[in-house]
């Protein structure tokens, strides 16, 4: 049925973008990370989103979202020069993280509105759904 | 099979009820791939649809079966109703058309159009009842 896909579909938008923001965390936190399990400074990742239709390959039944992939990001990192700091190389630079907070935050507000938008579909469509149980009362 | 008079006083609003539910799953489906690189909008027309569905019933085609487990052709949907791409809006540079306010917008008149037939099938029944009780 139609409105029970409706859930379905805001519910797939629901964990994207929750793990779109799972992400902006991650790399708000590493903002300053400069070394990992690699031993190389934290990359920015960035989180592609893919729509999945449903029933068949065109949109005739809409599409749910999915995560494609978690792209690291491949700008340069920022480099400090800081030749106290442990991990400065010898000629005195610190490689910090490509992290860049304004943009972070950017994607940080754009993904709790899309978020809420999608809560607001499901409210909406269980208010149709719990009306539709009130034909002949 | 000839729809009983109870089955057509109902039949046009049902018809209007399930196609304005696929229609809640297209925005929806907007609404879920805002951020989707490439999405393109879709959306049908309301009421050509509706037409459409609501004349079929008399001069359906179906293909001949002459055996029970020959299949019937199917169209992509289970309405049969031609999906199209919005083309108002101007698309994000990652190729993506939706515009999150005017689908908002659409959802919230749809789920209002969709009480307003609820309502309506609701009246009918009433009034078929009151016909009964006398």
């Amino acid at each position: 049925m139609s409105l029970f896909n409706v859930l379905n579909i805001a519910g797939s938008a629901l964990d994207a973008q929750s793990k779109r923001l799972n992400i902006v965390a991650s790399n708000l936190a590493n903002a300053e990370s400069t070394t990992s399990s690699t031993g190389e400074p934290y990359r920015a990742r960035q989180i592609v989103f893919q729509a999945v239709p449903l029933g068949g390959k065109h949109l005739k039944n809409g599409a749910t979202v999915q995560v494609k992939q978690i792209a690291e990001d491949q700008s340069p990192p920022r480099r400090v020069y800081d030749p106290k700091h442990p991990t400065a190389d010898k000629q005195g630079y610190v490689t910090y993280p490509n992290v860049n907070p304004v943009d972070e935050m950017v994607n940080m507000i754009s993904a709790s509105r899309s978020y809420q938008t999608n809560v607001d579909v499901i409210t909406t469509t269980k208010a149709m759904l719990s009306r539709l149980l009130t034909i002949g009362q | 099979m000839q729809a009983s008079r109870l089955d057509r006083e109902v039949d046009f609003h049902a018809q209007a009820l399930n196609l304005r539910a696929y229609r809640q799953q297209l925005l929806s489906s907007n609404i879920a791939n805002a951020d989707t690189p490439n999405y393109k909008a879709v959306d049908i027309n309301f009421e050509q649809e509706l037409k459409r569905i609501t004349s079929r019933r008399s001069d359906a085609l179906t293909l001949q079966a002459t055996q029970k487990n020959h299949l019937q052709a199917r169209s992509g949907n289970s309405l049969g109703a031609h999906v199209q791409y919005r083309t108002d809006v101007q698309p994000n540079i990652d190729g993506n058309t939706v515009n999150l306010d005017v689908e908002r917008a659409k959802l919230a008149e749809n789920a209002f159009r969709y009480e307003n037939t609820v309502r309506t099938i609701s009246g009918q029944f009433r009034t078929l009842l009151s016909a009964i009780r006398g």
